[in-house]
C-alpha cells in the first residue's frame, strides 16, 4: 500500500533578549555557571515573576512576520512537572490564550511554493541545564528564565525535505528579524517532530509518534526519513503504530521509544495566578509592523532585480543577513555588483570558513577588501596573487591592503621595458614551445606566459605579457 | 512601666519624643516573651540579638516613622538572612537571601524585628496546631487554640509578646485568629499589599495584613506597607490614603448590610448575640442597618477548597529537596522527591497537595477547578451587587469562639467550616477587618467582621475606629 506522510513541527526558539523573561537577570551565553541568577529565576520561596515587555516586542516580530492573528489579550499558564532543572517545579508557559494563532509560512521546493499553516506561537521560560559528571549531577540555573517562543505548525508537511525547507526558511526569518541566534548546537533553536502515515487517498490521520532530541536540521531530516521507513514496515506487518515519544539516536541513526502515551505527563495546566492577563495594543502591533526589516527572500529578489545577479548568487549573498549587509556596504564603496559578489561568494567566504568564522564575526573592513579588488581591476595585482597573498593577510591578520602590498612587494608589473627582460629570457630558453606556437599550436603561449610569471615571481601582468608575446612572436 | 502593654501608636510617640529608647524597648519586650512564651508558644523563633535595630534613633525616618519599634512577622514572610520556614519541617535550614517587600518597607520606616511567629504549616489550618514547632495556645485559655493560620501572630499580640504583627490571610488566616484572641486583624484588598517575599499558599487569594491591639495601629502599619510594588505584578497602582487620617471620619448615615446567609445554623448562639449587640452599638452611632442577601455564600467553602489547594499543590511543588530545605537520600531522583516530601510535609499539607493535584488533573480540571473559578466569579458578583446598596457589610468573623486543642484536628471538614465567614471575602478579593466586640460566657473573645468594597479600606477603618472608640473590648487583656 502507498502511504502519505504527515509531519508537524514544534520549534522552540530562544529570543535574544538582554534580560530574562520574568526577572532582570542577564542572558549571556557561556557565562560561568550560576552567575546570572536571582531569587525569581531560582524559584526561591516567596519570589514572583514580572513579565519583561521587551520580550513581547521580540515575539511579536515573529508572530507578525509569520502572518499570525495576534491575541488581543494573552495569558500565562503553569505547566507542572518535577525535574531538577526546573526550580519552581512548573514552567510558566501559555496554553489557552497564547500570543498568536493561525499564521503561515510559504516554503519553496523545486521551484514550487507551498503554504505551511502555523497553529500557534506561544511564550514560555527556558529551564536550567543539568551537567552530569561521573560522581554527581550539577545544575546550572543561568538558562532558567531565558525567553522562548514555541512555534507549532499544522501537520502540513508531507516529506522530510519539506520539513527541512520549512526549518531553513524559519531560521532565515528569525535570523533576519534579529530575534534569535537559531543555533541548534547551542540550543537556541530546538525542534520536536510529530509524524504519522496514512494510506493514500484516506482522510483519516494515522497515529503519530513524537520525535525528540533532534540536534540539527539534518538530524530532523534523517530522523523523519527513518520514521517513515519504520512506520511503513510496522503498518505493512499489520501492526498498529503506538502513540509515543521517541528519541533520535544520532550515532545509531535510528529512533528509540522513550515513553508511551499512558506514561505521558499530566502537566496539570492552570492559569498562572502571579501574572495578570496582558493586553496587546493595536498601536504596538502597528509600530512593530513599521519597524520590520527586509527579509531574506525579499532581499534576494531585490538583489536579482537591482544588481542583475543570478538567483544562485543572490541566494548565497542573502543566506545570512550579515553577508547581505556586508555586500551592500562594499557596493557603497565600489558599485560593481557582479565583481564584488564574485569575490564575496568564493574567496572571502571560503577564507572565513577556513577560519571557522562567518560574516557575523568578520573583522575585515570593507574598504580594505575593495582596495584589493580595485588593485586587481586596475591590473596592479593579478587575481591569483590577491587571493593567495593579500586576502589571508587582511582577513586573518587584520592588515591594511596597502601595507601587505609594501611588505610583500607584489605590485603587478605592466611596464613593457621591465617585462621585456623576462620575455627575452623566456624566448631564448624555450625554442620548442615557440616553434609549436608558430606552427599553429596557439595554446603554447600559455606555457610561455607561465614562464614569465615564474621569472617575475608572480608580479608580471599576465594579460600584458600575453599581448607582448603574441606581438613579438607574430612579428618574427 | 510595662511598656509591652502599650499600643504601636503610643510607643512610636514615646520613641519619637525620646521618652524611651528603642534598645530598651526591644530588651523589655524580649523579657516579656521569655516570661510567657512557655505558655503560648507564639513564636517559631525570636531574636535574642536585635534584628535591624538602628541604635541612633535620631536617624530614623521622620515620616511614617516607627523609630525602632519591634514588629513580629509570620514565619512565611522572608527576612533576609533569617530562617523562614512556614513552620514546616521541609524548609528547616532555609535562610531567605532577600527581604519581602513588606519587610524592606518596614525597614525603611525604621522598624526592627523581634521574631517570626508560629503558624499552621504553610498556613494550612485554622488552629495553629499543624506547626512543626508544636501548637500555639490561646492566651485567653491555654487549653484552647488561638485560631489560625496566623495563630502565632494573634497570640503574640494578645499576650503582649508583640506590639504589632504581620500575618497572611488566604481564607481568614488573619481575621479568624484575631477574633479568637480578641485583637484587631486586617486583610487588605487583594493587590493592596505586595506579596513579594510571602511564601505562597494560594497566590490568587493570599494577602499580607496586620494583627494589632487597636484599629489605629493597623492604620499606622498599613500606611507603611500598602501600595504598588514593581516586584509583584498582582499589586495594584491605586492611591493609598493616609489611613490614620481617614479613620477619624464620621460614620453617621453610612449604610450597613447584614447578610442573612451569615446568621444561620452553625453560628454559635452566644457569638450571634454578641455580634447583634455590636450591630446595635453601631446603630446608635448613626449607622443605618438593613438585611441583605449574598445568595451564593453556601458555595464559598467548597469553591475555596478547590481553588486554594490547586494553587497550593503547584506552589509547594518547588519543595523537592533539590535547592534548599531538607533532603532525604535515595537511590534515584524520583525516590529522593518522594522520601523528601513524605518526610518534610505534615498530614494537612499532604492532604491539600493531593486534593489540589487531583482537581487540576486531566479529565477533572473542567469539573472541579474550572467550575470553582466560575463559582468564584459569582460569589464576587454577590458582593458587587450588595455594595450597590450598602457601604459596608457586618458579619461575625467566625462561627464559634476558640475551640479546644485537638477538638477538630482529625475532622478536616469541621476545621474548614471555621473559616465559613471569612473565605468569601478572599474569593471576592475585597478587604475585611475583625475587631473585638465582646466575649462569650467562657470569657472567650468574639470578633465582628467589617467588609467593604475593593480598595475602600478607608470606610472599613472609619467604621472600626468609631466602634472601638465607643467600646472598651480592645482594652481587655488575658491573664497570663
Amino acid at each position: 500500500m502507498k502511504y502519505k506522510t504527515v509531519i508537524g513541527l514544534e520549534v522552540h526558539v530562544q529570543l535574544v533578549s538582554k534580560t530574562k523573561i520574568f526577572c532582570g537577570c542577564k542572558t549571556d551565553f557561556g557565562a560561568e555557571a550560576n552567575t546570572q541568577i536571582c531569587p525569581v529565576c531560582l524559584g526561591l520561596p516567596g519570589s514572583l515573576p514580572v513579565f519583561n515587555r521587551k520580550v513581547l516586542e521580540l515575539s511579536l516580530k515573529a508572530a507578525i512576520t509569520l502572518n499570525c492573528a495576534i491575541a488581543e489579550a494573552m495569558r500565562f499558564d503553569r505547566k507542572n512537572y518535577f525535574y531538577p532543572d526546573l526550580p519552581k517545579a512548573y514552567q510558566i508557559s501559555q496554553l489557552d490564550m497564547p500570543l498568536a494563532i493561525k499564521g503561515y509560512l510559504d516554503i519553496e521546493l523545486n521551484g514550487e511554493s507551498k503554504r505551511i499553516e502555523i497553529t500557534r506561537i506561544h511564550l514560555e521560560e527556558d529551564a536550567g541545564k543539568l551537567i552530569h559528571t561521573q560522581k554527581e549531577s550539577l545544575i546550572d540555573f543561568n538558562r532558567c528564565g531565558i525567553p522562548l517562543i514555541e512555534i507549532v505548525s499544522e501537520p502540513d508537511l508531507n516529506n522530510p525535505e519539506e520539513a527541512y525547507s520549512y526549518l531553513r526558511k524559519l531560521k532565515s526569518i528569525l535570523n533576519y528579524l534579529e530575534i534569535s541566534d537559531c543555533n541548534m548546537q547551542e540550543g537556541s533553536l530546538r525542534c520536536d517532530a510529530n509524524i504519522s502515515l496514512m494510506p493514500q487517498g484516506s482522510n483519516k490521520l494515522g497515529t503519530k509518534a513524537e520525535v525528540k532530541n533532534l540536534n540539527s536540521f539534518k538530524a530532523v531530516r534523517d530522523a523523519l526519513t527513518y520514521e517513515i521507513t519504520r512506520q511503513q514496515a510496522e503498518l505493512e506487518k499489520g501492526r498498529e503504530i503506538l502513540q509515543e515519544t521517541r528519541l533520535w539516536d544520532e550515532a545509531a541513526k535510528k529512533t528509540v521509544s522513550m515513553r508511551s502515551k499512558e506514561k505521558a505527563h499530566d502537566y496539570r495546566y492552570f492559569p498562572e495566578p502571579d501574572l495578570p492577563k496582558f493586553l496587546i495594543e493595536t498601536s504596538m502591533i502597528n509600530d512593530i509592523k513599521k519597524s520590520l526589516p527586509e527579509l531574506g527572500h525579499e532581499k534576494k529578489d531585490r538583489f536579482v532585480k537591482d544588481y542583475s545577479l543570478s538567483e544562485y548568487d543572490a541566494g548565497i549573498l542573502t543566506s545570512s543577513k550579515a553577508m547581505a549587509e556586508y555586500y551592500e556596504r562594499c557596493l557603497k564603496i565600489l558599485n560593481e555588483p557582479k565583481e564584488v559578489a564574485n569575490w564575496l561568494i568564493c574567496p572571502v567566504l571560503s577564507e572565513l570558513k577556513n577560519l571557522g568564522e562567518d560574516f557575523n564575526s568578520i573583522k575585515l573592513d570593507p574598504r580594505e577588501l575593495i582596495e584589493m579588488i580595485k588593485l586587481v581591476k586596475e591590473n596592479k595585482v593579478n587575481a591569483k596573487t590577491a587571493k593567495e597573498e593579500i586576502l589571508p593577510e587582511i582577513i586573518e591578520n587584520y592588515k591594511k591592503t596597502a601595507d601587505v602590498l609594501k611588505e610583500k612587494d607584489i605590485l603587478q608589473v605592466s611596464d613593457e621595458t621591465e617585462l621585456n627582460a623576462f620575455i627575452k629570457q623566456v624566448i631564448s630558453e624555450n625554442e620548442k614551445s615557440i616553434n609549436d606556437y608558430r606552427q599553429g599550436k596557439k595554446s603554447a603561449i600559455m606555457y610561455l606566459v607561465g614562464q614569465v610569471m615564474r621569472l617575475s615571481k608572480g608580479k608580471a601582468n599576465p594579460k600584458k605579457v600575453s599581448e607582448m608575446l603574441e606581438r613579438k612572436l607574430g612579428n618574427k | 512601666m510595662e511598656l509591652y502593654k502599650l499600643s504601636t501608636v503610643e510607643l512610636t510617640e514615646k520613641l519619637k519624643n525620646k521618652e524611651i529608647d528603642s534598645t530598651h524597648l526591644y530588651t523589655h519586650l524580649l523579657e516579656r516573651i521569655k516570661s510567657v512564651e512557655g505558655k503560648t508558644n507564639a513564636f517559631a523563633r525570636y531574636y535574642e540579638k536585635p534584628c535591624h535595630l538602628i541604635k541612633n534613633k535620631d536617624n530614623y525616618p521622620v515620616n511614617k516613622g516607627l523609630y525602632g519599634l519591634p514588629v513580629a512577622i509570620k514565619d512565611n514572610i522572608c527576612i533576609k538572612g533569617k530562617e523562614t520556614t512556614c513552620s514546616s519541617k521541609i524548609l528547616q535550614g532555609f535562610k531567605a537571601p532577600y527581604d519581602a517587600t513588606v519587610i524592606s518597607r518596614l525597614k525603611e520606616a525604621g522598624a526592627s524585628f523581634i521574631g517570626q511567629t508560629n503558624m499552621d504549616e504553610f498556613a494550612f489550618g485554622s488552629s495553629t496546631e499543624t506547626s512543626f514547632y508544636g501548637p500555639t495556645h490561646n492566651p485567653w485559655d491555654l487549653e484552647r487554640i488561638p485560631g489560625g493560620s496566623s495563630g502565632g501572630s494573634a497570640a503574640a499580640v494578645a499576650a503582649d509578646e508583640a506590639i504589632v504583627a504581620l500575618g497572611s490571610d488566604t481564607g481568614g488566616s488573619i481575621r479568624q485568629p484575631a477574633a479568637m484572641c480578641g485583637i484587631v486583624g486586617l486583610k487588605p484588598t487583594y493587590g493592596r499589599v505586595s506579596r513579594y517575599g510571602l511564601i505562597a499558599f494560594a497566590s490568587s487569594l493570599d494577602q499580607i495584613g496586620t494583627l494589632s491591639k487597636t484599629v489605629e495601629d493597623a492604620a499606622l502599619i498599613m500606611n507603611i506597607i500598602s501600595g504598588k510594588d514593581e516586584l509583584d505584578s498582582t499589586s495594584c497602582d491605586v492611591e493609598v490614603p493616609d489611613f490614620l487620617e481617614v479613620l477619624k471620619g464620621d460614620i453617621k448615615g453610612l449604610k450597613a448590610g447584614i447578610p442573612k446567609e451569615y446568621f444561620i445554623e452553625g453560628l454559635n448562639s452566644e457569638v450571634k448575640t454578641v455580634v447583634e449587640e455590636a450591630i446595635e452599638t453601631l446603630k446608635k452611632l448613626g449607622v443605618e442597618v438593613e438585611e441583605i442577601s449574598l445568595p451564593h455564600t453556601k458555595y464559598a467553602v467548597s469553591t475555596y477548597y478547590l481553588i486554594a489547594p490547586a494553587e497550593a499543590s503547584s506552589n509547594l511543588a518547588r519543595f523537592d529537596g533539590v535547592q534548599y530545605g531538607i533532603r532525604q537520600s535515595a537511590s534515584d531522583l524520583m525516590d529522593m522527591y518522594k522520601n523528601t516530601r513524605a518526610e518534610g510535609f505534615g498530614r494537612e499539607a499532604i492532604r491539600r497537595i493531593i486534593l489540589g493535584t487531583y482537581s487540576l488533573s486531566s479529565g477533572y480540571y473542567e469539573a472541579y477547578y474550572l467550575k470553582a473559578l466560575k463559582a468564584r466569579a459569582i460569589i464576587a458578583s454577590d458582593f458587587k451587587e450588595a455594595f450597590k446598596k450598602v457601604d459596608f457589610i457586618l458579619t461575625p468573623t467566625a462561627p464559634t469562639t476558640a475551640f479546644k486543642m485537638n477538638e477538630k484536628i482529625d475532622d478536616p471538614l469541621q476545621m474548614y467550616l471555621s473559616d465559613i465567614f471569612t473565605i468569601p471575602v478572599n474569593l471576592a478579593g475585597i478587604p475585611a477587618m475583625s475587631v473585638p466586640c465582646g466575649f462569650d460566657s467562657k470569657k472567650l473573645p468574639v470578633g465582628l467582621q467589617i467588609i467593604t468594597k475593593a480598595f475602600d479600606e478607608a470606610t472599613m477603618f472609619k467604621v472600626a475606629y468609631n466602634y472601638q472608640q465607643s467600646t472598651l473590648w480592645h482594652k481587655e487583656k488575658p491573664k497570663l
